[in-house]
């Protein structure tokens, strides 16, 4: 048994490991504008924020819709600290305002500090609303990633924030370099690898003892509390560790970006994450991974051409305009949301043996069916 | 001075203009097992939730091992509304009202009358939840896995206590697939992993044949004795309750109306007449 | 203080302007929240879409026609989402339903993306409505003195309704016990449609007073006011529909004090306007931590 379960870990991390030679060499033998490096990066942050709304709205059964806001805070903190002292007291960036931050950190730092902010945030505002029942979680959230967002735009906090214009040449993707020498990191890879240090310290934690105490609150409040489990306690852990994610989800998508804009971190940014949790397997973190990767790759790549005009062939310029896929989207979701609410994994995770089950099924299906013939 | 392991003074819980139980005082001693029995609605689970901390109580106050847990008097809206007795006794007191899992670290662990097991989970993740109370990690040491040792005897300890009652076998299985029975003894078990001195059982025997009803009072006596329990309880079995109890309150209509062992109380007029009509067969 | 008063007078109408707008909102919210504790998080989308229809029919109607059709529309609208998002899952766990409203609400947006694009719509002058007024030296909208008594008036017809007809009784049981009313022999689902059909009614009435006044429609301008009327359904106590009411008014009236800020308070400054969309945020944490209910909100006890 204890054998058994080695060799699986064993197995499971051998797995990772090739999965990110994998990235590395396609890294150095694509260019790096190719579409596939772009939807690994963007699939990969969004795993990332999606994985961490799992750990609220899948493990400890909290309805929060704040994770476009959290990312916000993230972004923004990572895009302000890491933009060079000499870029802040140029007029390239700050045209209008005289920048208040005027030191400059790290990427490290910056990440950290990103996951830092939007924690601090998360755990001020669960101090009133978590202790409540969760329907008001789910509005205050909500609320409150309305408001940062028009608050960053505030012109007073223009120091700090530029007020409503774009902040750019902070450090992205492209400056990172390997700590302590010149050469570029290979930008994929550094994603994948903040992402998946990320998943995997969330997975760990869904693992240990404070894991099974959320997903006993999620199961049955009462329960947990006469088991000695401290609501309120549990439930802002939990938040404010999600939240911590979102905000080095918002930093690493600062980082993909460019640029960035409080504009951009609207609720239809929080629906659609909810979705993919939900496509996934609400309880599921594998299913999240696939998930963010097949509505990347669909949204980004595949279905590029119901908004451009041509889809599969077909010219219809006037049915395939701009705003068609997010349509053909939020249809496929209320089906799936209906229908197949379990997702693609339901609370399950992915494993070898349910993928083996998987392919002897249909080997199955496949054979009786020659077998009919 | 020696206290009582509990004790209730005057306690009254008030709904609204309905008083669901009335000045209630009672104690358990330490090694004892106490029966609190009454008609349906007699208060008895209302009893049970103002102990644990699921409610605050309108008026009176509980001791755990003589210190105070929980005191109150009426006060908000309550303070017009208050139909119950004793209003005054606590009016200078602060009020003291600890959320359940305050009383659960206390040592009281507590079952309920509708099982409540963690659905999503199996039996033996449903006990090892519940050792999580006594976990000394913090999250940084969990998600760290630094504190694995503590993680390895909290596994260990499950295990034991699955196998001491008898459900090992069922360990892999979901908790809601389990036999009725055996829900209950899991309930238990999971009750036993918060490492309880006292133990409240919401009518353990609800829905079981006679058969099980049997084992179950064995099971009772034996556990307590194992564990070194106090066990109060709620039961409407009176063939379990003066098996086993060693002294039994009554409740009727939210007021308590008698007290002793089980041989008074099945001869007391007053409890015959309320609990069981005029007939006096029991 | 009566000079005061005369300067500022534009501000403190169309606060109680907006707050009867917010009121009308608030309704549809908490009257849902009432029978199915269901925050429905499409019914700013459907204010939007009321909006947006009204843009495109008035374009070859005559009013007297389109604005009928606007209502029926959006009625049509309000039922055919409960019916397909929200009856299904009526046995499923509270989390999965308002999945599905928010799923509803993303479809709502996106379509509206789709087929009116995400430029500003100009919204129709209505005769009359439109028309401006001057009252005590400040000219505005003839519609900012109408909304409140019209929304007033509307909510005594609801109450009528709610008090004194079948159907008002069938509507006060089930938000009561759900179960124990479908025992009863009530209709819970004809209940529930009549439901969402009055909320979206009030939602269309809504939206005809709130775009006159403000004259665009745009695919996301049904987010804010929606969530500014769900926090008054809070503030009056979730499933009190006085308490909603209430709650309305106090919203539009405290957040078109702070936008009059640089002249009420005498503070200049440009930000006033976003600094009113975080009050209503702050007022609601404020709301949660002083009194969870709302004014009008009846603590509920849980069996255990």
């Amino acid at each position: 048994m204890e054998k058994e379960k080695k060799k699986r870990l064993a197995l499971i991390w051998a797995a990772i490991a090739v999965s990110y030679i994998v990235i590395l060499i396609l890294e150095m033998t694509l260019r790096p504008t190719s579409m596939l490096l772009t939807v690994l990066k963007k699939g990969a942050i969004y795993s990332l924020v999606a994985v961490s709304m799992n750990l609220l709205n899948g493990f400890t059964g909290l309805f929060s819709l704040g994770q476009a806001g959290f990312m916000l805070i993230g972004a923004y903190t990572y895009a302000i600290l890491t933009m060079p002292s000499e870029v802040k007291t140029s007029e390239s960036v700050y045209k209008y305002y005289q920048c208040f931050i005027t030191f400059d950190t790290g990427v490290f730092i910056g990440l950290i500090a990103a996951g830092l902010m939007a924690a601090l945030f998360a755990f001020l505002i669960g101090l009133p609303v978590l202790r409540l029942k969760s329907d008001y979680l789910a509005i205050a959230t909500l609320g409150f990633a309305e408001i940062i967002r028009a608050v960053c735009q505030w012109d007073v906090l223009g120091p700090v924030t530029n007020g409503a214009n774009l902040l750019r040449r902070y450090i992205d993707l492209t400056y990172v370099t390997i700590p302590f020498t010149d050469i570029p990191f290979p930008p994929t890879l550094f994603v994948f690898i903040v992402a998946g240090i990320s998943i995997l310290l969330i997975v760990l934690l869904i693992n240990s003892s404070y894991g099974r105490a959320f997903k006993a609150i999620r199961d049955d409040e009462t329960a947990a509390e006469a088991m000695g489990i401290n609501l309120f306690r549990h439930k802002e852990l939990s938040f404010v560790i999600s939240s911590f994610f979102a905000g080095i989800s918002g930093a690493l998508l600062a980082m993909f970006q460019y640029t960035v804009q409080a504009q951009q971190f609207k609720s239809m940014m929080t629906y659609e994450i909810l979705l993919i949790v939900v496509i996934g397997g609400i309880g599921s973190i594998s299913g999240s991974c696939i998930a963010s990767f097949l509505y990347i790759t669909l949204s980004e790549w595949w279905l590029r051409g119901l908004d451009m005009g041509s889809f599969l062939g077909i010219d219809a310029p006037n049915l395939f305009r701009s705003g068609f896929r997010k349509l053909v989207f939020s249809v496929i979701i209320m089906i799936i949301v209906l229908f197949f609410s379990r997702g693609i994994m339901g609370d399950k995770e992915l494993s070898l043996t349910r993928i083996k089950g998987f392919i002897n099924k249909r080997g199955m299906k496949k054979g009786k069916k020659e077998a009919e013939a | 001075m020696s206290y009582s392991l509990l004790e209730l003074k005057d306690v009254t819980m008030q709904f609204g203009g309905v008083v669901a139980v009335n000045n209630f005082s009672m104690h358990v001693n330490e090694g004892e097992i106490v029966a609190l029995i009454g008609p349906n609605g007699a208060g008895k689970t209302t009893a049970f939730n103002c102990i644990t901390g699921v409610y605050e109580p309108t008026n009176g106050e509980i001791l755990y091992r003589g210190h105070t847990v929980a005191v109150s008097h009426p006060h908000g809206k309550m303070r017009k509304l208050y139909a119950g007795a004793n209003a005054d006794l606590y009016r200078d007191r602060r009020i003291l009202h600890p959320t359940p899992d305050e009383i659960t670290k206390l040592g009281i662990a507590r079952t309920f009358q509708n099982i409540r097991l963690f659905k999503s989970m199996n039996v033996y993740d449903n006990v090892l939840t519940a050792m999580h109370l006594r976990a000394k990690q913090n999250v940084f040491s969990a998600l760290l896995r630094i504190s694995y040792k503590e993680e390895r005897r909290m596994r260990e300890d499950t295990e034991r206590l699955l196998k001491e009652q008898d459900l090992y076998r069922f360990k892999d299985e979901k908790a809601t697939s389990l036999p009725y029975g055996k829900q209950r003894r899991l309930e238990i078990a999971r009750a036993l992993a918060t490492e309880p001195e006292l133990l409240l059982l919401d009518e353990p025997a609800a829905g079981m044949n006679p058969q099980e009803t049997k084992e179950l009072a064995s099971f009772i006596k034996e556990i307590k004795e194992r564990y070194n329990l106090t066990v109060f309880m709620i039961e409407h079995h009176m063939d379990l309750v003066m098996e086993i109890s060693d002294r039994i309150y009554v409740l009727d209509f939210g007021s308590p109306i008698a007290e002793g062992t089980p041989d008074e109380i099945q001869n007391n007029e007053r409890v015959i007449k309320a609990y069981l009509g005029e007939s006096n067969e029991i | 203080m009566i000079g005061f008063l005369h300067d500022n007078l534009s501000y403190f109408l169309s606060g109680i302007s907006v707050g009867g707008q917010y009121a009308l909102i608030a309704i549809g919210y908490t009257m849902v929240y009432g029978i199915l504790r269901l925050i429905n998080f499409a019914h700013g989308d459907v204010f939007m879409i009321a909006g947006l229809v009204m843009v495109y029919l008035s374009s070859s109607l005559p009013f007297t026609i389109s604005i009928p059709l606007v209502l029926i529309i959006t009625v049509a609208l309000g039922f055919l989402i409960e019916r397909v998002a929200y009856k299904p899952l009526r046995s499923a766990p509270r989390m999965s339903v308002m999945i599905s409203a928010i799923g509803v609400s993303y479809l709502l947006q996106n379509a509206a993306l789709y087929f009116a694009g995400g430029l500003a719509k100009v919204y129709p002058s209505i005769p009359w409505l439109s028309s401006s007024i001057v009252i005590w030296d400040s000219t505005t909208k003839m519609v900012t003195v109408i909304t409140p008594f019209l929304t007033i008036a509307l909510v005594i017809l609801l109450s009528l309704l709610i008090k004194h007809t079948k159907i008002g009784m069938a509507m006060r049981a089930v938000s009561r016990d759900f179960e124990t009313s479908q025992l009863m022999g009530i209709r819970i689902n004809s209940v529930i449609s009549i439901t969402f059909m009055v909320g979206s009614l009030l939602a269309a009435v809504a939206s005809l007073l709130y775009f006159s006044n403000y004259a665009s429609v745009t695919p996301t301008s049904g987010s804010m006011p929606g969530l500014k009327a769900f926090v008054a359904a809070v503030f009056g106590g979730i499933g009190s529909i006085p308490g909603a009411v209430i709650g309305g008014f106090i919203i539009g009236i405290c957040e078109n004090i702070i936008k009059g800020g640089a002249s009420i308070f005498g503070i200049p400054g440009t930000g006033w306007t976003t600094f009113s969309d975080a009050f209503t945020f702050a007022f609601l944490i404020i709301i949660l931590i002083v009194k969870p209910t709302g004014l009008f909100g009846e603590k509920q006890v849980d069996k255990v």
